[in-house]
C-alpha cells in the first residue's frame, strides 16, 4: 500500500530550514522573498476560507473583515501596548506570537457573531450578511480617529519573517485538516450536501457552524496579523470587498473542499498576479499604453474575469473535492480497505 | 411503558389542515403501519415526531421525554431515526462517510480533541470506523465503503439509508416508503430485511408504505389516514374489510 506519509516530515523540515537559510544568506532577492511571504499568508487565507465556502458549502464574503480585525488588533498590541525594550529576539519570539494569536482570537470572536445569522440564513442571503459584516468592519475603523481612521495605522516593525509565515501556514493547514476529518468536519460536509438531513442524522448543525466560522475566522485573523507586520502600514481600504475577490479566486481556482487545492490556488494566483504586474509595467513603457494612468487597475479586470471563467468551465477548480493523498489521514485513506483485509485474514484462520 | 406516545397531534400549514387529532401509543417491539392516500399527512407525522415541524397542538412523548420543541438532532440522538421517502443520501460523499456522519452523537470527543488529533480522538474514530464497517457488512455494503453514494444502484442506496439511520442507535425507527420503486422480488427481500433488523436491533418500527403487500405482510397493527384524520385502526385483516378504508382508497361507488 502506497503509504508515503512519512515523507511529509522531512520535506517540511527542509522547507522550514530553508525559511531561515534564504533570508540569512540572501539566496533569493528581497522581492522574491516578499512574494513568498505573501504566498504563505494567502495560503492561510485560502485554506481558512475553503473551510466555509468549500467544505461547508456556505458563501462567506467577510474574510477580509476578519483579516482587518486581526491586522488592527495585533498592530495596536505591538505598537502601543507591548514594551519596546525587550530586544529584537524576545519581541520576535514572544511578543509577536502573542500579538498574532490575539489578532486571531479577536477575529474568532467576530466569527462567532457571524455564525449566528448562519443558523437561519444560507446561500445568497448569508453571503450578503457576511458582505455587510465586512463593510461594517471597514467603516468602523474608518471612523475611529484614535487608530488613524481612514488614513491608516503604522509604526509596526517588520516582524513577519518567512519562518513565522511558514509555521502559521502549516498550523492552519494541519488544524483545518484535523477538523475536516473529525465528526465536526464530516458534519460540515453533510451541511453542504443536505442541511435538513444532516440535522436528521443527529449532526448538531449549530455547533458545527459555530466551530467552522470561529476556526476559519481565527486563521483569517492570524493571516491579517502577519500581513500587517510585513506591510508595516495598514488602512481600512486594504480590506474592502476586492480583497475577498482575491481569496475567492484562490479557493475556486485551487479547488473547493481541498486543502491541497487551496495551497495550489493561493500560490498560483499570488505568483500570477506578480507576473501580471511585471508584464504590465513592461507594457506601460510602450507608447500607446503609456496613456493609461494606472495599470494596477487591470488587476480588477483580471481577477473577476478569472472567477467568472472558472465558474463556467471548471466550477470545482483544479483539485475540486479531491485531495493529495499525503494530506488525508491514514484512517480515512486506507481504513476501510485495511478493515476488509483484516476481516478476510481472520475469516481464513477461523474454522468456519 | 410506551416507547412513543402521541396525544391529539394537530398540525396546520397555514389554513390547510395536515394532521388532525392523531393519537398513537407504541409499545416497545411493535411494528405499526401507517397507510393512506397521497397527501393524507403520513410523512407530516414523521416530520412532526423528528422535529422538522413544530406541531400546532398536541404532545409527543418518547421514553418520558417531551419531543415537542426539541431540535431535530437532539431527537435523533435520543433514539429515534428515520429514512426518507425520496432517497436523501449525501451524494458526493462516500458510503462510509454517509454512515459515519450519522455517528455524530456516538463520538465522544471535543472540538479541541479533533483539532489537536488527541489520543481520545484517535480511539473514538477507530471505534466508530470498526462499528460502521461491521454495520455495512451486515447489510452487504462493506465492499462499497469507499464508493461515492450516488454511484450505488437504487436498491443499495435504499439499504444505505437504512444503515445510516441505524448508525444513530435508534430504539424507534421511522421508515418512509422503503419499498417505493422496488420490483416484486426486491420487495420480498425488503420484508425479510425489516423483520430481521427488528429482531437484530431490538427496534420498534413505524412504517409508511403504499405497497399493500408489505404493510399487510409485516405490520401487526395498521392506522389509516385520510385528509389528516385517522379513519381506521386495527389488524391487517380488519383494515382490509373496513368499509371506510375501501371508500377512501377506491371511492364510494365501488363500495356500494
Amino acid at each position: 500500500m502506497g503509504n508515503r506519509q512519512w515523507l511529509l516530515f522531512p520535506i517540511l523540515l527542509v522547507l522550514f530550514a530553508l525559511t531561515f537559510l534564504i533570508p540569512h544568506y540572501g539566496l533569493l532577492n528581497d522581492y522574491i522573498q516578499l512574494i513568498l511571504i505573501y504566498v504563505g499568508i494567502n495560503i492561510i487565507m485560502a485554506v481558512s476560507l475553503n473551510l466555509i465556502n468549500g467544505y461547508m458549502g456556505e458563501f462567506s464574503l467577510g474574510h477580509a473583515g476578519f483579516m482587518l480585525i486581526g491586522a488592527y488588533v495585533s498592530s495596536i498590541l505591538t505598537v502601543w501596548v507591548f514594551p519596546h525594550t525587550w530586544g529584537p529576539t524576545m519581541t520576535s519570539l514572544v511578543l509577536f506570537p502573542i500579538a498574532v494569536i490575539a489578532g486571531g482570537l479577536a477575529a474568532a470572536l467576530a466569527g462567532l457573531i457571524v455564525a449566528f445569522p448562519s443558523f437561519k440564513t444560507r446561500g445568497d442571503y448569508l453571503a450578503l450578511v457576511t458582505l455587510a459584516f465586512n463593510m461594517i468592519c471597514v467603516s468602523v475603523v474608518q471612523n475611529i480617529e484614535a487608530i488613524g481612521g481612514g488614513r491608516g495605522f503604522m509604526g509596526m516593525d517588520k516582524l513577519t519573517t518567512m519562518s513565522w509565515v511558514f509555521l502559521w501556514a502549516l498550523i492552519a493547514a494541519w488544524a483545518i485538516r484535523n477538523f475536516i476529518y473529525s465528526k465536526f468536519g464530516r458534519g460540515a460536509l453533510s451541511i453542504r450536501e443536505d442541511e435538513t438531513v444532516s440535522d436528521l442524522v443527529s449532526v448538531n448543525t449549530k455547533t458545527v457552524k459555530i466551530l467552522a466560522f470561529v476556526i476559519s475566522a481565527f486563521f483569517a485573523g492570524v493571516g491579517g496579523a502577519l500581513f500587517a507586520h510585513v506591510l508595516q502600514f495598514i488602512t481600512p481600504k486594504t480590506f474592502v470587498i476586492q480583497k475577498n475577490i482575491d481569496f475567492l479566486v484562490m479557493v475556486y481556482m485551487g479547488g473547493i473542499g481541498s486543502i491541497g487545492g487551496s495551497i495550489l490556488g493561493a500560490a498560483t494566483y499570488t505568483i500570477l498576479l506578480e507576473l501580471l504586474r511585471e508584464a504590465l509595467q513592461l507594457l506601460g513603457t510602450i507608447p500607446p499604453f503609456t496613456l493609461i494612468p494606472s495599470l494596477e487597475i487591470w488587476r480588477w479586470v483580471v481577477a473577476p474575469l478569472l472567477l467568472i471563467l472558472l465558474m463556467i468551465f471548471q466550477p470545482k477548480g483544479i483539485m475540486g473535492l479531491r485531495e493529495f493523498g499525503l494530506f488525508v489521514p491514514n484512517r480515512d485513506r486506507f481504513g476501510a480497505r485495511l478493515w476488509l483485509k483484516k476481516r478476510k485474514s481472520t475469516n481464513a484462520n477461523s474454522p468456519d | 411503558m410506551p416507547i412513543l406516545q402521541i396525544k391529539s397531534l394537530t398540525h396546520y400549514f397555514g389554513g390547510l389542515r395536515a394532521i388532525y387529532d392523531f393519537n398513537l401509543d407504541l409499545v416497545p417491539g411493535e411494528l405499526i403501519g401507517v397507510i393512506g392516500p397521497n397527501g393524507a399527512g403520513k410523512t407530516t407525522i414523521f416530520n412532526l415526531i423528528t422535529g422538522v415541524y413544530r406541531p400546532t397542538k398536541g404532545s409527543i412523548i418518547s421514553d418520558s421525554m417531551d419531543l415537542v420543541g426539541k431540535e431535530s438532532n437532539w431527537i435523533i440522538a435520543h433514539g429515534i431515526a428515520r429514512t426518507f421517502q425520496n432517497i436523501r443520501l449525501f451524494k458526493e460523499l462516500s458510503v462510509l462517510d454517509n454512515v459515519r456522519i450519522a455517528c455524530y452523537s456516538q463520538l465522544h470527543y471535543s472540538s479541541l480533541d479533533a483539532l489537536l488529533c488527541s489520543s481520545r480522538f484517535q480511539r473514538e474514530e477507530e471505534r466508530i470506523l470498526d462499528e460502521t464497517m461491521n454495520l455495512l457488512l451486515l447489510f452487504g455494503l462493506d465492499c462499497l465503503a469507499e464508493e461515492k453514494s450516488k454511484n450505488l444502484p437504487y436498491g443499495s442506496q435504499k439499504r444505505l439509508e437504512i444503515v445510516r439511520a441505524l448508525a444513530t442507535h435508534p430504539k424507534l425507527l421511522l421508515l418512509d416508503e422503503p419499498a417505493a420503486g422496488m420490483n416484486p422480488s426486491e420487495i420480498s427481500q425488503l420484508m425479510e430485511l425489516i423483520q430481521w433488523m427488528r429482531r437484530k436491533f431490538d427496534l420498534t418500527i413505524i412504517l409508511i408504505e403504499h405497497q399493500m403487500r408489505v404493510v399487510m405482510g409485516v405490520c401487526e397493527r395498521i392506522k389509516v389516514l385520510d385528509f389528516g384524520e385517522t379513519i381506521a385502526e386495527g389488524t391487517p385483516w380488519e383494515i382490509q374489510h373496513n368499509p371506510r378504508v375501501l371508500e377512501a382508497y377506491l371511492g364510494e361507488e365501488v363500495v356500494e
